[in-house]
């Protein structure tokens, strides 16, 4: 029963410590490897409370995209980082007195929820089979009752795609070689091939060298 | 000790909170702020999955896997506007961004 409950401790204190690392390292590459360690660690959070797929998901998405999409921005981008952090501590005493009230909020309105008792027990609508894996009841929900978000979000992630595609892709200039297929197909023998006579001793000459 | 949803909560609440603290303060690195957008969808979900074993619903990991259908294209389209954006102007400050008057 102890085992758990370390091993959330630990992922816990992980996460939020690589998030706290994330918004304050000077270096955006290092926040980057920062926001995949905390990536990693919520996905063992996810698998403490038995959402296998969803951890995996994580990992898969997060840690082998969306993160490695950051990376390859960061470092592809040739800006002065840290003119970036001139007014850093000028929004120190703000941030800090919204981030404070927002954790009060969220403290208050868990108390409060935690004070008014349990809460009310609905009658689950898609209760979590215990005899098959969590990806197989989850694919279950999924493509049974949410068929139709499921292809909403398929169209989410073209739309993104596409859009990607457009704001990035720029005609490339003049002088790049391409493949002209129709040229390559309508060469004949009398363009490709040219007899010449050898004469013995001499070879080719200059012809031979092109 | 044995954790209860509670703690599930508390940890996405702090999370929550340093994505909010973090926006601010990096106002002027628009990549930062972006993975600060990243941390809160992260609690988001936290939550989400913390409530949907508590009471025992699949729904809550369903809507957890959109959430992050939402946050990946919400990545991959603003780093694309960051990577077009720097090839016109040569910077990403925040307070640069000021083209449109808006």
């Amino acid at each position: 029963m102890i085992l758990p409950s370390l091993f959330f401790y630990l992922f816990a204190s992980v996460t939020v410590a690589s998030a706290l690392m994330v918004i304050s390292s000077k270096n955006p590459v290092h926040s980057v490897l920062f926001l995949i360690l905390a990536f990693v660690n919520a996905a063992g959070l996810f698998m403490l409370m038995g959402a296998e797929f969803l951890a995996m998901i994580l990992i898969v998405v997060y840690v082998g995209a969306v993160a490695v999409l950051f990376m390859f921005v960061t470092m592809m981008l040739d800006v002065d980082f840290a003119e970036l952090r001139d007014g850093f501590l000028q929004y120190l005493p703000v941030g800090v007195l919204v981030g404070l009230v927002m954790l009060c909020e969220l403290v208050f309105v868990l108390g409060a929820w935690g004070a008014a008792g349990s809460m009310a027990k609905t009658v689950a609508k898609a209760p979590i089979p215990t005899d098959v894996t969590n990806a197989e009841a989850l694919g279950r929900v999924l493509y049974t009752d949410h068929v139709l978000l499921f292809q909403a979000a398929g169209l989410v992630l073209l739309t993104a795609m596409v859009g990607a595609i457009v704001l990035t892709l720029r005609e490339r200039r003049a002088g790049v070689k391409r493949q002209d297929i129709a040229t390559q197909v309508a060469r004949g023998p009398a363009t490709a091939i040219e007899v010449v006579k050898v004469k013995p001793g001499q070879g080719l000459g200059e012809r031979g060298a092109s | 000790m044995i954790v209860g949803l509670e703690h599930y909560l508390v940890v996405a609440a702090i999370l929550f909170t340093i994505g909010v603290f973090g926006i601010f303060l990096n106002r002027k690195n628009v990549i930062v702020i972006l993975m600060s957008v990243e941390l809160i969808l992260l609690a988001v979900n936290i939550n989400l999955v913390a409530f949907s074993t508590h009471i025992g619903d699949l729904k809550g990991q369903v809507f957890a896997l959109f959430v992050l259908t939402v946050a990946a294209a919400e990545a991959a389209i603003g780093l694309a506007i960051l990577v077009v954006y720097f090839r016109n102007r040569g910077t990403i400050a925040v307070e640069d961004i000021n083209r449109m008057k808006g």
